[in-house]
């Protein structure tokens, strides 16, 4: 009966799995490796297909995914990068350095960030962030050099990543916190009987056998970033640019909107079967990644556990 | 300045010996910087979420009227007549106990099954990896297939059907059961760390006095990890209720709900309307209402039931933990039921 029931978990998941790549397969099939390079506007493409007007010289199906691409890797890597060095820096504090009085607060300020629901964070970037970005870092110089491709207004890279960051923080810090506080007493002790100081001991020790767990953490945060939708469609401003990184600092100030958000804002055009079948297209590019990258975290995990040490 | 570099060292005797390793200041500069940045990053976020909450609370205690909580939401551009939500809140509320009520069973079952009886291996092992493949899938993927299934016509009892006899595939019964989906990973995770807590000898003490398999999961092993099924319950409840892109795509963008049919509950399950997530998200900036006073103070009462699971969370998860709080011990295990990290 239990395994029945589990069984049927498993029939469902793998039907998702099936439908969506069966769904997506007319967009890929018209489009080729194509789908995923840059040609064109994404959001003339979209709108030739919900309108049902192929756009001149092309099939209806015609779509070049790349600005939706680059967007999600440029929010992801930026927000990844900045929250690793971040999160090991605090699970380092948590683990080591934090008095037991700073850590009772630690605590749940990290569980706080991570039960904080998106659609708030969504609210606070573009309400508050994004104001201030737009009204007090964004020169009028900076406009000016942009203004013939995209108007800026601080619904752009910046907010995105700094608040995707914020998001995916606790993940990290978690999983980085409690492969640090199980790295055995032992080896540390040793360390710093061998007159090591604390940081070295961490820094030289503990960090470098959590590693294993650091990566998985990552990994797992990439996950997250890749399929956060509705901050990033709150704060992308609704245009489906891709920041041009010749511009310099500039781009960070150029909107950005990544696949998922994509998807959030054009779901209205499901009913339409073109348009359909290219919103199960970025889904199915997104379940894949996602996909590999649990299979990474569990493989990360796994040489984790080689030491003996569970986390 | 000088005169304290010149003035003798204290008497040994008066001050507490510490190695030299345990004092920052004889550690090399660059130590001394990454220890600098510990703290810094600490306390900054602690102060970030400090500031979110405050935030949030200022704005929402300075919108929140008792009137918005008993009032409907009404399409007017004019602040004073587009009513409150109290429409949301009940969706809030329908969403999250649908999805519960499928999820929590499900979820408690998966993991006996795992945990107790994980045969055949190969199937257990694939059960796994489907698990983490949700706790992994990006809502939105999860809603846009919920809509595909829910859209087949022979389910079309569950949502509305057009004249024409297409199937809508929205409804609020749609919407709870991919929400239950989302949360049958933290459900599944919480109940089997529960099973693998409890000691083997309250298997065997119940298998010595001839109960079968399923009776002692029944009867003895459920009872004992009750505290970690209503862990993961809250936790499920904590993303079910904070999630906007099922709600969205599964729901629509109603501002009120409207029930299909007129028997009484099934006429609310397939009915549509909206949550305090959706809510929100409509009369911010980006969606149509253009009512940042109530996005703000939705999402103040939004967050303070994100914030009461949180508290019961940690109440329940205290209750049964010894402290451990000292030294090296503290092992975080309480950071095992943020989402994701599981």
């Amino acid at each position: 009966m239990l395994g029945a029931l589990a069984v049927a978990v498993l029939v469902l998941i793998g039907a998702m799995l099936v439908t969506v790549l069966i769904k997506a397969w007319p967009s890929f099939s018209h489009n080729g490796l194509s789908w995923f390079g840059p040609g064109g506007d994404v959001d003339t493409q979209i709108r030739a297909m919900a309108e049902s007007k192929p756009l001149p010289g092309h099939s209806l199906y015609y779509f070049r995914g790349w600005p939706l691409i680059w967007g999600t890797l440029l929010t992801t890597v930026l927000a990844v990068l900045i929250a690793l060095v971040v999160s090991m820096l605090a699970a380092i504090f948590l683990t080591e350095f934090a008095p037991p009085a700073v850590r009772r607060v630690l605590d749940p300020v990290i569980r706080l960030l991570a039960g904080v629901p998106s659609v708030i964070y969504g609210l606070i970037g573009i309400l508050v962030i994004a104001r201030y970005i737009d009204n007090h870092w964004i020169s009028n110089a900076r406009r000016a050099s942009v203004n013939y491709v995209v108007q800026l207004n601080g619904n752009d890279v910046m907010t995105a990543t700094l608040i995707l960051t914020l998001m995916i923080l606790p993940i990290m810090v978690a999983i980085t916190a409690s492969a640090l506080a199980s790295v055995p007493g032992a080896w540390r002790e040793g360390s710093l009987a061998l007159g090591v100081n604390r940081w070295r001991t961490v820094w030289r020790v503990s960090l470098r056998t959590a590693r294993p767990a650091i990566a998985a953490a990552t990994v797992l945060a990439t996950a997250r970033a890749l399929g956060e939708a509705v901050m990033l469609a709150m704060v992308s401003g609704g245009r489906g640019f891709a920041p041009n990184l010749l511009d310099g600092v500039t781009a960070l100030f150029e909107p950005v909107r990544p696949l998922a958000a994509t998807i959030f804002q054009n779901h209205e055009g499901l009913t339409i079967p073109v348009l359909a079948h290219t919103i199960y297209a970025m889904a199915a590019v997104l379940l894949v990644s996602a996909g590999m990258l649990s299979f990474a975290a569990w493989f990360a995990k796994q040489r984790f556990n080689r030491y003996g040490i569970r986390a | 300045m000088a005169a304290t570099e010149l003035a003798p060292a204290p008497p040994s005797g008066s001050v507490i010996a510490r190695a030299p390793r345990e004092r920052t200041s004889a550690w090399p500069l660059i130590d001394r910087i990454g220890y600098y940045m510990c703290w810094a990053v600490g306390i900054g976020l602690c102060l970030i979420a400090l500031a979110i909450v405050l935030f949030m609370f200022v704005k929402g205690i300075s919108y929140l009227r008792p009137s918005l909580l008993l009032h409907s939401p009404a399409p007017s551009v004019v602040q004073s007549q587009s009513g409150g939500f109290l429409d949301p809140i009940e969706g809030t509320l329908l969403v999250a106990a649908i999805g519960t009520v499928l999820a929590a069973p499900l979820g408690v079952a998966i993991a006996a099954w795992l945990s107790e009886y994980r045969r055949p291996a190969w199937l257990a092992r694939a059960v796994e990896s489907a698990i983490e493949i949700i706790s992994g899938a990006p809502s939105v993927v999860l809603a846009l297939f919920g809509l595909l299934i829910f859209a087949q016509s022979f389910l079309g009892f569950l949502s509305q059907r057009a004249a024409t006899g297409a199937v809508y595939g929205r409804s609020f019964f749609a919407a709870g059961a991919v929400m239950s989906v989302l949360a049958l990973p933290l459900i599944v995770s919480s109940a089997r760390e529960g099973f693998a807590q409890l000691p083997d000898r309250l298997r065997e003490a119940s298998y010595a006095l001839g109960r079968t398999r399923a009776t002692t999961i029944r009867r003895v092993l459920l009872p004992a990890i009750r505290p970690d099924i209503a862990t993961g319950t809250a936790l499920g409840m904590g993303r079910i209720v904070g999630d906007t892109a099922i709600i969205t795509i599964l729901l629509g963008a109603g501002l009120t709900i409207q029930p299909v049919g007129h028997t009484p509950v099934s006429s609310l399950l397939r009915g549509t309307g909206p949550t305090l997530t959706s809510y929100v998200y409509e009369n911010s900036p980006a969606g149509e209402g253009l009512a940042p006073q109530k996005a703000y103070a939705a999402a103040f009462v939004l967050l303070l039931i994100v914030l009461a699971l949180n508290a019961f969370v940690t109440w329940l998860t205290n209750r049964g933990a010894q402290p451990r709080e000292r030294g090296r011990a503290y092992r975080l295990l309480r950071f095992e039921w943020i989402p994701w990290t599981r």
